[in-house]
């Protein structure tokens, strides 16, 4: 995804590919040429195969076999307490996230397209050089900053702002706030492709015909831009929902999220059913928002010209 | 079209921008700061600066273990995921199907699926193949995780590729494979290059598989940070997150120049 976005970035459009394919002739001495560049895919293929979609399958059969066959363990969905509270605090977390990034991720990227040149480029290092450093360097950022006896504790107990410190980890707040640090750049950079693709002189009309300036805002712009928003909204809420190691660092243990829920299952208590049950709910809940998200937008243009 | 003066959007608007994007960088440069302190424990400098915590990462047999286990496995992954994803790209562009087409798109479904739910398949599947703790349990899971970025850059730089010159090669009696040595990968090495410094980065930084399959025999340099977070924050950790970050962006900074180099 990374990488997708990083290309974003540099939006120089490249040829299509499809005039290259209508350029080759199709040649009948090689018929069986496609076939040599099957072979080229092979090894990839059956990598994914074997050792990608394979093991993924059989998380979702053990879903449903473990312990006996049935649907037992979905059932869990509704009854258990604990899953429960579990999955109200994913998603609450997880839409909160999504929320704050959005609205910040659309102040940068709008900026971004109303930018000069050398703006623009000092402000896209800004946001993809964080991209690419290591999540748990990220986070162990935030904990150092958040800690009771963190930097910013200390900084405002020294200036007189608070007496006691503010509990800003192994909460709600620091995962929060760990978590949107991590997902602007997902927002970012959706949110500004798009943006770069608006025609600039739809709002010069609309401020020519005498609309003020919010108003050509509101009218014109932020409908054309919606698509980058939702796109970039269902992404980050995605990652969000199996989001680990942000939220197992500064929530330590206690605001317990989905994907740290399943380790626990799996690593410390060994219940197999449960577990994959969950990964799987996991699973199903992100294609149907990607189905969701396919039908509104062009899946393709957000993943680059792939 | 040219977008308007860039002066049209409020010094407000501006400036919030501008102080999101410190919010995005500025935290993360904390670890540079605590990484030099003289106290025994995680905090800024106080009396002076030291660079007691790099010689400390150094000297650890632990620590330099963990980057030597990191190094081998991102470097064997990455190895597997270029070759393989570059050749897959390559099959895939020239086919231009819609079959190849779902190929690629397969190519990319580790990006969406959550880490977690990968992890718990390939640890399942390895303790039946007896892989766990193994080098190549590790490396073959980074390598299969690594390749969608592999094969993104090199679809990225095939689409810029002519044809054409393909074609040349194969008239004037060229095997598959010397077009493929001597016209196509020169053409697309930066792509190449870029997918190989993403699928580096992708393994040297993973910890979720790695909690799952690395057992005790294998130690990664995040699964060390991992551990050091959760037990013992040691400031040697800030030191090891200030080198990570450094080699991150000097990555990072390669990937831009090649990248501008080719578009000169």
């Amino acid at each position: 995804m990374r990488a997708l976005l990083s290309r974003i970035a540099s939006t120089e459009t490249s040829p299509a590919t499809d005039v290259a394919g209508a350029l080759r002739p199709p040649s009948p001495r090689r018929l069986h040429g496609a076939m040599r560049y099957w072979l080229l895919i092979m090894p990839a293929l059956l990598l994914m195969l074997a050792f990608y979609l394979y093991p993924i399958g059989r998380v979702l059969w053990i879903s449903v076999t473990e312990p006996k066959p049935g649907l037992d363990n979905f059932a869990l969905l509704a009854t258990s307490a604990s899953i429960h509270k579990m999955l109200v605090t994913t998603a609450r977390i997880s839409i909160l996230t999504t929320v704050i990034t959005l609205v910040l991720a659309y102040l940068v990227a709008y900026t971004l397209v109303h930018s000069g040149e050398r703006g623009k480029r000092w402000m896209l290092l800004g946001v993809i050089v964080p991209l690419w450093i290591s999540v748990l360097v990220r986070a162990f950022a935030w904990f150092i900053l958040l800690r009771r006896e963190g930097l910013i504790n200390n900084v405002l107990i020294a200036s007189g702002i608070i007496d006691s410190p503010l509990s800003l980890i192994w909460n709600e707040t620091g995962v929060v706030i760990g978590m949107v640090h991590y997902m602007l750049p997902f927002g970012i950079l959706p949110i500004y492709a798009n943006m770069n693709d608006i025609d600039q002189r739809c709002v010069a009309a609309a401020r020519g015909l005498g609309a003020t300036r919010g108003a050509a805002f509101r009218k014109v712009f932020l409908p054309l831009s919606m698509p980058g928003v939702i796109g970039a909204g269902i992404l980050v809420f995605v990652f969000s929902l199996g989001f680990f190691v942000t939220p197992a660092l500064l929530g330590g243990g206690k605001t317990l999220m989905i994907a740290e829920y399943i380790k626990v299952q799996i690593l410390e208590i060994v219940r197999w059913g449960v577990g994959t049950m969950l990964a799987a709910t996991l699973l199903v809940v992100i294609g149907l928002l990607l189905a969701i998200l396919g039908r509104i937008i062009d899946l393709r243009k957000l993943f680059g010209s792939v | 079209m040219a977008f308007p003066a860039p002066g049209n959007i409020s010094v407000m608007t501006r400036s919030m921008a501008w102080a999101v994007v410190c919010f995005l960088v500025l935290p993360i440069s904390i670890v540079f700061a605590v990484s030099l302190t003289d106290q025994p424990y995680l905090s800024l400098p106080h009396d002076g600066l030291s660079l007691q915590y790099y010689r400390g990462l150094l000297t650890s047999r632990a620590w330099l273990t963990s980057i030597w286990h990191s190094l081998v496995i991102a470097i064997a992954s990455t190895a597997i995921a270029v070759t393989a994803g570059t050749l897959c790209a390559i099959g895939c562009w020239r086919i231009n199907s819609r079959a190849s087409d779902a190929v690629r798109v397969l190519m990319l479904i580790p990006i969406i699926v959550p880490t977690i739910v990968y992890a718990l398949g390939i640890y399942q599947l390895w303790v039946d193949l007896k892989l766990i703790g193994s080098f190549a349990g590790v490396i073959i899971a980074h390598a299969v995780t690594g390749l969608p970025y592999v094969v993104i850059t090199v679809s990225t730089a095939l689409a810029g590729f002519d044809p054409k010159l393909e074609q040349a090669s194969q008239s004037l009696g060229a095997s598959m494979i010397q077009t493929l040595r001597l016209v196509i990968v020169p053409n697309i090495l930066p792509g190449i290059i870029s997918g190989a410094i993403f699928a580096f980065i992708h393994s040297w930084d993973e910890v979720v598989i790695v909690l799952f399959i690395a057992g005790r025999s294998v130690f990664t340099l995040p699964q060390r940070i991992w551990d050091g977070i959760n037990e013992s924050l040691d400031p040697t950790i800030a030191a090891v997150a200030a080198v990570l970050i450094l080699t991150t962006v000097s990555l990072l900074f390669i990937d831009i120049a090649i990248r501008q180099r080719r578009s000169q």
